[in-house]
């Protein structure tokens, strides 16, 4: 098998190799363009460049060697992505406790049900090489969904305090006192998934679609399959923002009501001077 | 205690109905009794007796957050048909202690007791309609006047009836307001829907935190004196919270003194208020 790999690897290396050459050099040029007008992002740059190519070198490594690998794998795969997509996301609820779990639950629910979804239809195969890559597209579009669901509903309660205090002072249950900022969280999260269907074909075309037609797959089912994509990405959002925003709300008050998230608690919380 | 034996037990297991009817005879035995008691007391015939633990009382209230004490030890009875003003400069905890009055906050130390019972035995939600609370801002919901009103008994499922909204909107001096949008209220307008909205829920303890504060002299009189009326009227706990001495003198009975969160003094308006003034 490794054989084989190498042959592939020797056969495409010089074209990627070249390839990957001039996007670094547009990119330091970009990074040499913002320097002249005060804009640093050189160790940044450098950074994320060798970062991004190492990783994506590593993934491709790991694809070609478990390319026909079983179910098992690419579930064990997807998990460990899952659960480096909830330690991003959980920056978001910095100061909430069990963000990271919070952000786990709610991106596993999301791109769990939609990918065991697609599995069962057979609309995504088994084969690591596939499953791999389309369901680390929707374990990515949960993450972003979950962070924006989770920042938004934290950004509102804390900038509607009064308001939310004030109904759970008039008798009414948290779910309540919270909906209109829990409404507002969730379609957040959705927003750019709404804008991302809507503009399919006009605005980009994305990934999957090209890649499918570049190597040679009948446009009509690559455009199709691609919209089941962006449908099934839209899903596993709607899911994952509806779970990250009831967790942030079960968090967000205990057990007697009481709002626990509120701006400078730092403040209020900081020792008697003496 | 004793002014509450026989009286039913209002379990929350049973019925809504039940449980309403229920709590409906008990408030209105317990005030009857209160009543006899405070008419008995007034005539000081019984000046010996025991305090009467009716009321909100605070046993060693203290709230401790993060090794601050933004209250420490207090311990203070608040009256039917009293104001208590409670009084100190900023930061001194006055608000944080209001708010433990409701359970907005837990308390970290000591209890609250609503007419000798411990208040965490209520449901937070029941609580809240008991003791209802103003806040600084009138924080009215978006929507019109009616809506606002409504919201305290729609949360148990209750609607208000067209006759009891007037009725309260009449009381706080906005008859014909019901169907107005609350962005075109004044400040003063805002402040009186935010009581009535408060008072929608039949509350028998009213928390006020700096309610006049945003408003000008002639609103605030206003204010003033529509809540002596009331307090006087429903016979309800009050509790104001003022950094202005001036108006607690206006309209407190008793008065407390609070600083760094500790009680500095308790006791009749004028002395405490005049005593602070020295200071």
């Amino acid at each position: 098998m490794f054989t084989e790999l190498l042959n592939n690897v020797n056969i495409d290396i010089g074209r990627g190799t070249a390839q990957a050459i001039g996007a670094i050099v547009l990119c330091l040029a970009v990074v040499g363009l913002c320097r002249r007008f005060g804009v640093h992002v050189e160790r940044e740059g450098a950074i994320s460049i060798a970062r991004g190519l190492a990783q994506m070198v590593f993934v491709g490594i790991v694809l070609a060697a478990l390319l026909h690998g079983s179910l098992l794998v690419g579930a064990v795969i997807l998990l460990a992505m899952t659960f480096a997509a909830a330690v991003t996301a959980s920056r978001r609820a910095r100061g909430v406790r069990g963000s990271l779990l919070l952000s786990f639950y709610a991106i596993a629910a999301g791109a769990g049900v939609v990918i065991a979804g697609m599995l069962t239809t057979g609309t995504l195969t088994t084969d690591v090489s596939v499953l791999v890559p389309v369901g680390s597209m929707i374990i990515a579009n949960a993450m972003n969904a979950c962070a924006q669901s989770v920042e938004r509903f934290r950004a509102d309660v804390t900038a509607h305090v009064g308001y939310i205090e004030t109904g759970l002072a008039l008798g009414a249950v948290p779910s309540v006192a919270a909906a209109p900022y829990f409404q507002s969280a969730v379609y957040a999260s959705l927003l750019p998934r709404l804008d991302m269907m809507k503009s399919l074909g006009l605005v980009w075309i994305p990934g999957v679609m090209a890649g499918m037609v570049v190597s040679g797959a009948n446009p009509i089912y690559a455009s199709i399959y691609q919209f089941v994509i962006v449908a099934m990405i839209f899903a596993a959002s709607g899911i994952t923002g509806l779970v990250a925003t009831l967790l942030m709300r079960t968090r967000a008050f205990s057990t007697a009501a009481q709002l626990t998230i509120r701006p400078g608690i730092e403040k209020r919380n900081a020792p008697l001077k003496p | 205690m004793a002014y509450v034996t026989g009286l039913p037990d209002v379990g929350w297991r049973r019925p809504l109905q039940q449980r309403r009817q229920l709590t409906t005879s008990v408030g209105l035995a317990r005030r009857q009794v209160t009543c006899k008691i405070e008419a008995f007391m007034d005539n000081k015939t019984v000046s010996a007796l025991a305090p009467v633990p009716t009321g909100i009382e605070t046993e060693h209230l203290s709230r401790t957050v993060f090794d601050k004490a933004l209250v420490s030890d207090i311990s203070v009875q608040l009256r039917p048909g009293e104001i208590l003003a409670v009084v100190g400069p900023s930061g001194a905890g006055k608000s944080s202690f209001l708010r433990l009055l409701n359970r907005l906050d837990e308390p970290t130390g000591g209890t609250v007791r609503l007419n000798g019972q411990d208040y965490r035995e209520l449901p937070a939600q029941e609580l809240r309609r008991r003791v209802g609370m103003v806040m600084q801002s009138a924080f009215l919901f978006p929507g019109t006047v009616a809506t606002n009103v409504a919201f305290g008994p729609q949360q148990r499922g209750e609607r208000l009836t067209s006759e009891q909204m007037a009725a309260l909107l009449e009381r706080v001096g906005l008859p014909g307001y019901r169907e107005r949008d609350v962005s075109h209220l004044s400040g003063g307008e805002a402040q009186r829907v935010s009581l009535a909205r408060t008072l929608a829920n039949a509350p028998v303890a009213l928390l006020l935190d700096e309610p006049t504060s945003a408003l000008d002299e002639a609103s605030s009189r206003a204010i003033e004196e529509l809540l002596l009326d009331i307090v006087r009227e429903r016979q309800t706990v009050c509790a104001i919270v003022t950094h202005n001495t001036t108006q607690a003198h206006r309209i407190a009975d008793r008065a407390m003194i609070i600083e760094k969160g500790r009680v500095i003094s308790v006791g009749p308006a004028k002395e405490v208020l005049d005593a602070y003034k020295e200071v």
